[in-house]
This record gives C-alpha cells, structure tokens and sequence, in this order.
C-alpha cells in the first residue's frame, strides 16, 4: 500500500504510539497517508479508537509475526 | 463537534501513581481533549523542576511484583518475596526498588515520566498547582516547573464543572 510518510513505533508501549501518530499526522497534509509500525498489541484496539475520536481514517491494518502495521489517512 | 474536557486531581506522590495523570492527560490531549490537571497534597511532586522525590515503594504494597530488570529469562521471572520487616530496616531499600523499577520501564518502552510531562505540556494540558498544600510542605513556587499555575479548589471547580470527565487519582 502506498503512503506518503512511514512512523517507527516498534518497541514503544502505550501510550506512546498514539502521540507519535498524532505527532507525526499534525506534520501532514489532508488525504496523505502515515504508515505505522508498532509491537505494542494494545496498539490495535487504540488505533482504532484514535481514528474514530480524531476523524482520521484507518485505512488498512495488518498483523505479522508479532508487528503490527497501520495505514492512516489523515482527515 | 465541541471540544470535550477532561479534569483530573492528582493527589499521588509516587513513580507508579504518576503514570496515570500522565498518560490518561497527554492521551486526551491526543484525541483533541482540553485538559487539566490539579496538582494537590503529594502529587506536587509531579511538577517539581526536581523529579527525585517520585519515588516506588514495595512497602506494604502487595500487589507490587518485585522482580529483576536483568539476568536470564528464569531469572528475570522469580518473584522476590521480601517480607515488609526486612524491606523496612534495610536503608536505601526504596532507592533500590526505584532504580529497579526504573530499568523495567526503560527495558518495556515505557516512557519515562519527565518524558510523559513534557508531551502534556507540549499538548497544552493545563497544570495547577495547590497553593495550600504549597505552602502546607514549605514548598516555594521556584521549586517547580514553568507554566505552572497556582490556585485553590475554587479554580479547580471552574474547569471541571465543565467537564464531560472527572477524576481523582
């Protein structure tokens, strides 16, 4: 999937991950995508809920060996 | 949509107690929250320029693992059971368990509290600090941080009547 900026996360816990998103979107322009790379497994269900209250999209989220990625389009 | 608010009392002077304020108030923040934080009795320690103070006691604490930051995995995994009585004529055993405690949240990718006060503070989340208790500890305002403001359970009232969540910690 494309995107146009890429957030390490990995190795951080809550609720880190979700201020570097918020962080990393605020640097963003409307309709661009962030990519998140996180292995907190509290990440997926914050993720979710962060879009829901922020107005960003989660576009596609997937699991791989203990990594979780995210795409999120900022609103 | 309006901006929802959250207020909080921090009342805690402890490492582990600091978390909460901290991560519930940079997380709102996050969310778009407006949010504040009233400081009282010995959660001022949070706000002090110096951070020492925050420390972790096992003491008459049973629900508090105490197991070590290093070594081998079964190790790592042993359960110390160290009676209260022989925690509390050891000097130094609260300084100990603090930089113990310390290595474990650096080992999990916990941020650290300094680093958790600052995104608050960057977020805009409003801290206040009790004047009474300030003065009830023989504290002066010089002993915290900048952007810190000082005001009584009438200033608290102002804002968290407002707000759409209330809590003490």
């Amino acid at each position: 999937m494309e995107f146009n900026k890429e957030l390490d996360a990995r190795g951080l816990n809550c609720p880190l991950p979700i201020l570097r998103t918020k962080k990393a979107l605020a640097e963003m322009a409307s309709g661009e995508i962030l990519k998140v790379l996180a292995t907190d497994p509290g990440s997926v269900k914050d993720m979710q809920a962060f879009a829901k209250q922020t107005g960003n999209d989660l576009v596609n989220s997937a699991e791989a060996g203990g990594e979780y990625t995210f795409f999120m389009k900022k609103k | 949509m309006e901006t929802k608010k959250l207020a909080m009392i921090a009342t805690k002077g402890t490492l582990d107690w600091a978390y909460p304020p901290f991560i519930l108030a940079s997380t709102a923040a996050a969310l778009g929250y407006e949010v504040q934080i009233f400081f009282t009795f010995y959660g001022l320690q949070m706000v002090r320029k110096d951070l020492s103070g925050l420390k972790i006691s096992p003491l008459g604490n049973p629900g508090m693992p105490m197991k070590m930051p290093f070594g081998p995995k079964w190790f790592k995994g042993i359960n110390w059971n160290i009676p209260n009585a022989v925690q509390g004529v050891i000097p130094g055993f609260e300084s100990f368990a603090t930089s113990l405690m310390k290595m474990t949240i650096a080992n999990n990718g916990v941020a650290t509290i300094p680093e958790l006060r600052s995104l608050c503070q960057e977020a805009d989340v409003k801290f206040i600090a009790c004047q009474m208790t300030v003065e009830l500890f023989g504290f002066s305002h010089s002993d915290f941080i900048d952007g810190l403001e000082f005001g009584g359970a009438a200033t608290f009232f102002e804002f968290a009547g407002e707000s759409d969540i209330c809590l003490f910690i």
